[in-house]
């Protein structure tokens, strides 16, 4: 294993990292490496951008269940100061700890190694029973993906946490109604999503996946088990071209797309 | 054996802190480490692949975490999640598998574990003890608690031959000389190998080693052990488990590397169904030439009377 290493280089200028910078700089680190699977960081990134700058605190967990948007994460971690602009350089490439899905090992706040769906709830219900068993406080955090939903483990967890009336937990999923090779609704239809989860009796809140202030809203309605947060979001959000189309789960940007994508998102 | 362990643990309890979840089993054996644990005893319900990730999680905040189910259900329907959840990330989970080898008999198929340590043991950071003995599992869960990474235990029927003496545990034991090469045995067949073999002559028996803790490294092999494969030229290994990925082919891997390969090797494992029939341990044994009076005639070179 390689000796842990602690980035302590803040964010560019220390104070809050917005959302078009979060953007923006999600598709640098993309488009360097030449790699894809930007629609879904996309779709995901307000979400997770919101959870790391305002709204979770040192004793909070948050787990990626959906480890394709490891990109999205690593942002999330450089807006905080977590890892360093020089450590983002490295990301897809040889020697790296930035891996297309998250490793082990080496950041405290990457809490696991995902990428094969299916495995984050049951994990996040784990660290949030254990904090109940060894009496300590804070909030796990899990992203899934819709797509995710249909794993079997994902509905065994849903099970677990609800009977083990985990309060701790709060389960969020990144509905952006696009997975791999098709549209959500004709892979494999769970629609409508929230009344799957309140049918596990689960507390669900479905909302604008990316407004910040409907996430704060939503963090408040705190049931007698976990939360489900349903975040409804665009898959490529905030690239015209990219929204709502499927190939950008998997495609990489060309030179002239990227330069038309940060136009669009106002960043040099 | 299970008692045996839910016995080691209900006083590890005692000393330390640790959860303890079943995949809806343990009836009738596991209700006193309930009645102990309180609420880090956890029944995760039939969801097993849950229960590993759920044992991930708890151990990645510091609390050792005890998994268990009948064998298959342990290591097969969650393989990934040991996989990816537990041994990459090296956490202290132990995965419990009750019922090793054809151990559930005429229960059938899809309750025989013939193929769990070939796999735990080809994933990283993964150990695996194999008691062979009911007096083994307490040590053995000592161990396994007192090491904080994974580990997968394979439980099975106690045959100790009674009123025999039998050496304290260690991971490698010679149970009785003799000259007719060396016999390994991993699990519970020790016993009936044993009692058969204390009633043949030195001539017509093996030396009777039992292995107990996989994967093998040339380090962790007795040089007694050595010393007798060399002296006799002759190997032979008997488990309930497949050939490939088993204790045969490790050792065998071993010795080559060491140099040490004897003249003779013969390898007494399970081939699966054969016959299509079901039956008790017993009759799964004797079709796969694993039950004691085959492998010893095998070694013997004889029909033993």
């Amino acid at each position: 294993m390689k000796e842990q290493r602690i980035p302590v280089s803040a964010a560019p200028d220390g104070n809050r990292v917005s959302a078009s910078r979060a953007r923006a700089r999600l598709l640098q680190m993309h488009y360097e490496a030449g790699v894809g699977h930007i629609g879904g960081n996309l779709s995901a990134l307000d979400a997770m951008l919101h959870l790391h700058q305002q709204v979770m605190g040192e004793d909070d967990t948050f787990v990626l269940s959906k480890g394709h948007s490891a990109g999205a994460l690593y942002i999330a971690l450089w807006a905080i100061g977590e890892i360093t602009e020089e450590e983002l350089k490295t990301f897809h490439r040889d020697d790296t700890r930035l891996a297309g899905h998250p490793v082990a090992h080496w950041h405290p706040r990457i809490a696991f190694a995902t990428g094969s769906l299916g495995h984050g709830l049951g994990l996040a219900a784990g660290v949030a029973l254990g904090k109940r068993l060894r009496d300590e406080g804070g909030d796990v955090y899990c992203l899934l993906s819709d797509g995710e939903c249909e794993e079997g483990s994902t509905w065994e967890a849903v099970i677990f946490a609800r009977h083990q009336g985990l309060t701790n937990l709060v389960i969020l999923i990144d509905a952006n109604g696009l997975q791999g090779f098709g549209d959500t609704g004709e892979v494999a239809s769970l629609e409508p999503l929230a009344s799957k989860f309140s049918g596990f009796g689960l507390n669900v809140v479905e909302i604008d996946g990316h407004s910040p202030g409907a996430l704060d809203d939503a963090l408040t309605q705190r049931g007698e088990g976990p939360l489900v947060v349903i975040l409804r979001t665009t898959k490529g959000r905030g690239v015209s071209f990219m929204e709502g189309r499927m190939e950008w789960h998997y495609l990489a940007l060309n030179a002239a797309q990227y330069t038309a994508a940060l136009a669009e998102l106002g960043e040099p | 054996m299970r008692n045996a362990f839910c016995a080691a643990l209900v006083e590890l309890h005692a000393e330390r802190r640790f959860a303890f979840l079943t995949g809806d089993l343990g009836f009738m054996a596991l209700e006193p480490l309930q009645r102990a644990m309180g609420d880090h005893f956890i029944n995760a319900g039939v969801a097993e692949q849950n229960m590993v990730s759920v044992a991930a999680g708890m151990a990645s905040g510091g609390l050792q975490s005890w998994a268990y189910s009948i064998a298959p259900f342990a290591y097969a329907r969650p393989f990934e999640q040991i996989r990816n959840d537990v041994c990459l990330h090296d956490f202290d989970v132990k995965l419990v598998g009750n019922g090793g080898g054809y151990s559930y008999g005429v229960m059938g198929a899809t309750h025989h574990a013939l193929e769990d340590y070939g796999l735990m043991c080809g994933l990283q950071n993964m150990r695996v003890l194999v008691p062979a003995f009911a007096d083994d599992v307490a040590s053995i869960t000592r161990q396994m608690a007192d090491d904080p990474h994974p580990a997968y235990l394979r439980l099975g029927r106690c045959e100790k031959p009674l009123g025999m003496a039998l050496p304290d545990y260690a991971p490698w034991r010679r149970l009785l000389s003799g000259s007719r090469g060396v016999l390994v045995v991993v699990g519970p067949g020790a016993g009936g190998v044993l009692a058969l073999a204390a009633t043949l002559s030195d001539e017509d028996r093996p030396d009777i080693w039992v292995a107990t803790e996989l994967p093998f490294t040339i380090a962790s092999l007795p040089p007694h052990l050595l010393d007798r494969i060399r002296e006799t030229g002759s190997l032979f290994v008997l488990e309930e488990h497949s050939a490939h990925g088993g204790a045969g082919q490790m050792l065998a891997h071993v010795l080559l590397q060491a140099g040490a390969a004897p003249s003779r090797f013969e390898h007494f494992h399970a081939h699966g169904y054969r016959s299509e029939s079901y039956g008790s341990q017993a009759f799964h044994r004797i079709e796969n030439g694993l039950d004691a009076a085959s492998v010893l005639a095998a070694v013997a070179g004889r029909v033993l009377a």
